[in-house]
């Protein structure tokens, strides 16, 4: 360990972030800990996430797709699988900017890359998710439909979402970090989101202009390039684009931010 | 080898009352204009360690003294890497464990066994090292089954064995302790210091915050003093002990 010797923004950034990465297994871990402990005294344990999200998916499919007047066979895996993969983005995002100031205690102690904490809270909602996608085929198996060749490329959808939600996450622990009105501002965005993005409502049913709502909208394509091939559609070139295009953005603006901070976090703590 | 130098470390702590803590504040601060540049302006700032030059070697066993707020904790916590200070530079080689807070991360869902698991894996011990340690911990602490019982259970004499076992099983170059570890328990005690004694022989350089005159007398062979963050002293022990002990009773 050497200090003072003049390292800038970017070398700080990516030492911790590959520190944070080589040393994975301790915040898989801690996040697989979360989430059994959570639930440790509890029957059913962690299904009970699975439970919930379950009765949340029928009761909006049965509301909501009687408003959109949509048959249920098309609507209900569409809201099955937008609410989980959105029910994982929202925590990333809710929880992440949390990600230090819930780990004030270990940071405080032990000199773990910062990073560490963020990959906890990644872990912990990956792992939630894997609860929750198990409703999908049920819900696909319910309406007599195959499970679709592509959502293989979900999979790459995926990888390119987690990478934004990572950089996402970090980027605004450091903000919450030192400005504490931050998480409120962060949930009520996510709040707002949700209404924004194409989840509930089939964006098909948006009058001709509106659709800029989802185009101009990252969160739409983001959900777009994990759930759509999970119903058996392609996601379009312009969710790929955009998703790949904020997770270069994003990893290169929060590089530079956090490696001219990650110093003071400790102090603000 | 192992060492330690410290040249001309300052550290300052922000303080962020409910106004400055807030965004609108820095917004407002920047739209305002005629503020920026002043960087000190209208924020409180604790400089808890002023000016530090220490340097440490294989075998040091350094204690550090001072009253409350003299900045022992913040100077274990820049050499354990947690604080980055803004000026000066600390070179530390060596592994380094600091025990600052030894129920770190003790959950009381988790049963005995499982706190292991995850308190070596916090201070960096492999899934290996970790199952190595366990029976040498279950056999220590005496816990026996309850080892697979929740620590919610544990009785607080109970919860300290084991948390007082899984902190003295390292093994590192370089010690922190913040206070020395303690063991309730009479018939414990004794078997507990025999342990912590074993881990500190085996360290090449222990830095020892204690307010316990005998303990420092005992165990160091330098001790720095620190007042208002700076240090007030620095020499061998018996002098700084006469000195500060003295001076303060």
């Amino acid at each position: 360990m050497n200090f003072g010797a003049q390292q800038g923004p970017v070398e700080i950034a990516t030492a911790d972030i590959v520190a944070g990465l080589r040393g994975y297994r301790l915040p898989a871990l801690l996040g697989w800990y979360d989430v059994k402990l959570r639930y440790r005294r509890s029957t059913l344990g962690p299904f009970w996430l699975t439970i919930s999200m379950a009765v949340m998916i029928g009761a909006m499919a049965l509301v909501f797709g009687q408003i959109f007047g949509q048959p249920l066979a098309d609507f209900l895996p569409f809201l099955c699988a937008g609410l989980i993969v959105w029910g994982f983005i929202a925590a990333m995002l809710t929880e992440g900017c949390m990600s230090f100031i819930s780990a004030d205690y270990i940071i405080k102690e032990l000199p773990l890359p910062l990073f560490s904490h963020i990959l906890r809270v990644y872990f912990r909602n990956t792992l939630i998710l894997l609860h929750n996608i198990i409703i999908l085929p049920i819900v696909l198996l319910a309406f007599g439909k195959g499970f679709p060749l592509t959502s293989l490329l979900s999979l790459v959808g995926f990888v390119l979402v987690s990478l934004n939600l990572l950089w996402m996450a970090l980027l605004t622990s450091v903000l919450c970090t030192r400005y504490r009105d931050m998480p409120p501002i962060i949930s009520n965005v996510v709040q707002i989101g949700f209404y924004l993005t194409p989840i509930i409502w089939p964006p098909h049913l948006l009058p001709g202009r509106a659709s800029l709502i989802v185009d101009l909208n990252p969160l739409a394509h983001i959900v777009a390039v994990v759930r759509d091939p999970l119903l058996g559609q392609m996601p379009t070139t312009l969710n790929w684009t955009v998703t790949f295009a904020i997770a270069i953005v994003g990893w290169a603006v929060t590089i530079v931010f956090y490696g001219s901070y990650k110093r003071r976090i400790a102090y603000w703590l | 080898m192992t060492s330690i130098t410290l040249d001309k470390v300052i550290v300052d702590f922000p303080i962020y009352n409910s106004s400055h803590r807030s965004l609108r504040n820095a917004l407002v601060q920047v739209a305002t204009g005629g503020l920026i540049g002043e960087r000190e302006d209208g924020r409180v700032v604790i400089r808890a360690l002023d000016n530090i030059n220490l340097s440490l070697a294989d075998g040091d066993r350094l204690g550090i003294v001072g009253h409350n707020g003299s900045g022992k904790t913040t100077l274990l916590r820049v050499l354990s890497g947690v604080y980055h200070p803004p000026y000066g530079t600390v070179r530390v080689d060596g592994a380094v464990t600091a025990l600052l807070n030894v129920s770190l991360g003790t959950d009381a869902e988790a049963t005995g066994r499982e706190n292991i698991r995850l308190r070596g894996a916090m201070l960096g011990m492999s899934a290996r090292d970790i199952e190595k340690v366990t029976d040498e911990i279950a056999e220590f602490t005496e816990l026996g089954n309850f080892l697979d019982v929740p620590v919610r259970a544990y009785s607080s004499g109970m919860q300290l064995r084991l948390t007082f076992a899984i902190a003295t099983a390292l093994r590192p170059e370089i010690l922190l302790l913040d206070e020395w570890l303690s063991v309730g328990d009479e018939g414990f005690r004794a078997k507990a210091e025999r342990r912590l004694n074993e881990m500190i022989e085996s360290t090449r350089i222990l830095v020892l915050a204690s307010h316990s005159k005998e303990l420092i007398a005992r165990m160091c062979n330098r001790v720095l003093w620190l007042e208002h963050g700076r240090v007030r002293m620095d020499g061998d022990s018996a002098t700084i002990v006469r000195s500060y002990f003295g001076a303060s009773s």
